[in-house]
């Protein structure tokens, strides 16, 4: 842990998703919705998924956290929309193989690499999962669910 | 009265003397749990090294010496509260483990549907879930005292919400998450004119202050050891002896009889009713060095100068823009919890952790306070004796660099 990893976790994209998150709204049309909560800090979510067979026509967020946890709702959002579920399932995989440090697709995670230097900081990790543990169980299940970090 | 050698007593504390990232480490997380210092270390290692044997059964010389040093543990915390007698002292885990035991053994065999166990809204989870636990077996009510956004009690309904439906008044003496001190004294006043029993949550008190529960006049005193410079798993019940004697035991096993047969088991006096098994011998040794520890320096001159940290620290932070602080009573041990606008308090902490500087970040275990202020979280730093005014400036230099980063 160095100044630079701090630099490295709470650098310009980050900072910027967290001041302007992106998709941050209501979805009416909503076909998917799941709840993620943080319960050791206080990061609560709402992923609203509008699915049109496999496709992931629109995803939104609501709620409060902290800014990890937000911009990388934020950045999955931007990541996720026209993807497939099973692209989706892929970019899920990635995202969590860089927590542990694990060797990533570059080309797949795209900006998604921002969040590397999460895996510094292992209190912190689970900020950064939140959103993704959130939006999978809202695509596994067609009903209202909630998901907690612990 | 002479001022403490903060710099001497930091000597004792070797843990302080490191760096985090480079920067000398501010521990300002006391209240979470404190640093033990060498003489505390020792004297349970001396113990392991010289006397280790199990206590009361034993007819050899480490199992007397043992004993000796356990019990003359208990005689120290005995004094440490100025309980009336050590049959009045029962060593368990902690303030956690003691509330569940006056839950479950005191409260709950007399608990019926429609009764009520009055707590307040800035407890502990410590000091909810075990009453709401009892609550729900038997039907109960739990009420709530409200409080203010100074941070206080709202004691103004306090009558009503003592009835004769009340079974026990649970309150916090100091709150961990506000750093409020409550006016315990006259609340069990008013709790007795009514014969209503008080248990006082004292795990945030002990470290601050002294205390005597004989003054206090409350029937039950919890604390933990861990958060008075003592290791973990040791903290005290104190009880009124007369409510021990008809109360039933909390857990069964050996030391806690007398005699057992498969016809009939005698229970054991007190206060050996209440501790089966073997105890947390070290641990209690360590605790009763913890109390000689704080009483050769003087409690009133640390308290003194935890609230002299307290009023610096808290006039520095109010100085800066963008910091909002929770919890503003008039009364307050040394705990300062603030939010640094439009940061989240997870976020906080990262960047203090950074900096050296190591605060609490959450919702302290106290999630109804939090609902109370609407807010998912606060920074907390709270003080204790070994800290310095440097440290007081690091906690400063930490928020403007959050805000350097944030704006």
């Amino acid at each position: 842990m160095s100044s630079a990893d701090l630099r490295d976790l709470y650098q310009q994209v980050i900072m910027d998703h967290n001041k302007k998150p992106r998709n941050f709204r209501d979805m009416g049309d909503a076909n998917h919705l799941a709840h993620g909560n943080n319960p050791l800090c206080g990061d609560a979510l709402i992923i609203y998924l509008k699915l049109d067979g496999d496709v992931i026509e629109d995803v939104s967020f609501q709620g409060s956290g902290c800014a990890i946890s937000v911009a990388s709702a934020s950045l999955m959002t931007e990541a996720l929309k026209g993807k497939t579920l099973a692209e989706a399932e892929v970019l899920y995989e990635q995202v969590h193989k860089q927590m542990t440090g694990e060797e990533v697709d570059h080309s797949t995670l795209g900006k998604l690499e921002v969040l590397g230097g999460v895996k510094e900081f292992p209190a912190r990790v689970k900020c950064a999962t939140l959103s993704w543990h959130t939006v999978h169980a809202a695509m596994d299940s067609d009903h209202d669910i909630s998901v907690t970090t612990e | 009265m002479s001022a403490l050698d903060i710099l001497a007593i930091r000597k004792d504390f070797p843990i302080l003397d490191q760096q985090v990232n480079g920067f000398d480490l501010a521990y300002l997380d006391n209240a979470a749990s404190s640093q033990k210092p060498t003489q505390v270390i020792e004297s349970i290692a001396e113990y392991y090294r010289q006397d280790n044997a199990n206590v009361h059964r034993g007819v050899h010389r480490l199992s007397q010496r043992a004993t000796d040093a356990y019990e003359a543990s208990r005689e120290k915390v005995r004094d440490f509260v100025n309980a009336k007698s050590d049959k009045e002292i029962v060593f368990v885990r902690g303030a956690t483990e003691a509330i569940n035991l006056v839950a479950q053994s005191f409260v709950r065999p007399q608990l019926n549907a429609g009764d009520e166990v009055l707590i307040s809204h800035m407890e502990h989870h410590a000091n909810i879930v075990p009453w709401q636990m009892i609550c729900e077996q038997a039907g109960a009510q739990l009420k709530v005292i409200p409080m203010t956004l100074k941070g206080e009690l709202d004691l103004s309904g306090l009558d009503e919400l003592l009835n004769d439906k009340t079974k026990i008044l649970a309150v916090g003496h100091v709150s961990n998450a506000l750093g409020t001190v409550n006016p315990i004294k006259e609340m069990i006043i008013k709790a007795h004119a009514k014969n209503i029993p008080v248990l006082i949550d004292g795990a945030q008190a002990v470290p601050h202050m002294a205390v005597d529960v004989q003054d206090l006049d409350c029937d039950f005193y919890v604390f933990s050891g861990h958060k008075m410079f003592a290791p973990t798993g040791i903290g005290a019940l104190y009880a009124k002896q007369d409510l021990l004697e008809d109360m039933a035991p909390w857990q069964g096993g050996g030391d806690m009889i007398l005699s057992v047969s498969f016809e009939h088991t005698q229970y054991n006096e007190l206060p050996y009713k209440f501790e089966a098994g073997t105890p947390n011998i070290a641990g209690s040794i360590g605790l009763g060095a913890a109390i000689d520890y704080m009483n050769e320096l003087g409690i009133d001159k640390l308290a003194k100068y935890e609230h002299d940290l307290l009023v610096a620290a808290t006039a520095k932070l109010k100085a800066i823009d963008g910091i909002r602080i929770i919890g503003e009573a008039e009364d307050k041990a040394s705990v300062l919890s603030f939010m640094i606008d439009g940061v989240h308090p997870h976020d906080v902490g990262t960047i203090f952790d950074q900096q050296g500087v190591a605060i609490r970040t959450g919702h302290h275990c106290a999630q109804p306070v939090m609902q109370f202020y609407g807010i998912p979280a606060t920074a907390r730093a709270s003080f204790a004796f070994y800290n310095t005014m440097e440290e007081v400036d690091a906690l400063v230099e930490a928020i403007k660099k959050v805000q350097e980063l944030f704006a």
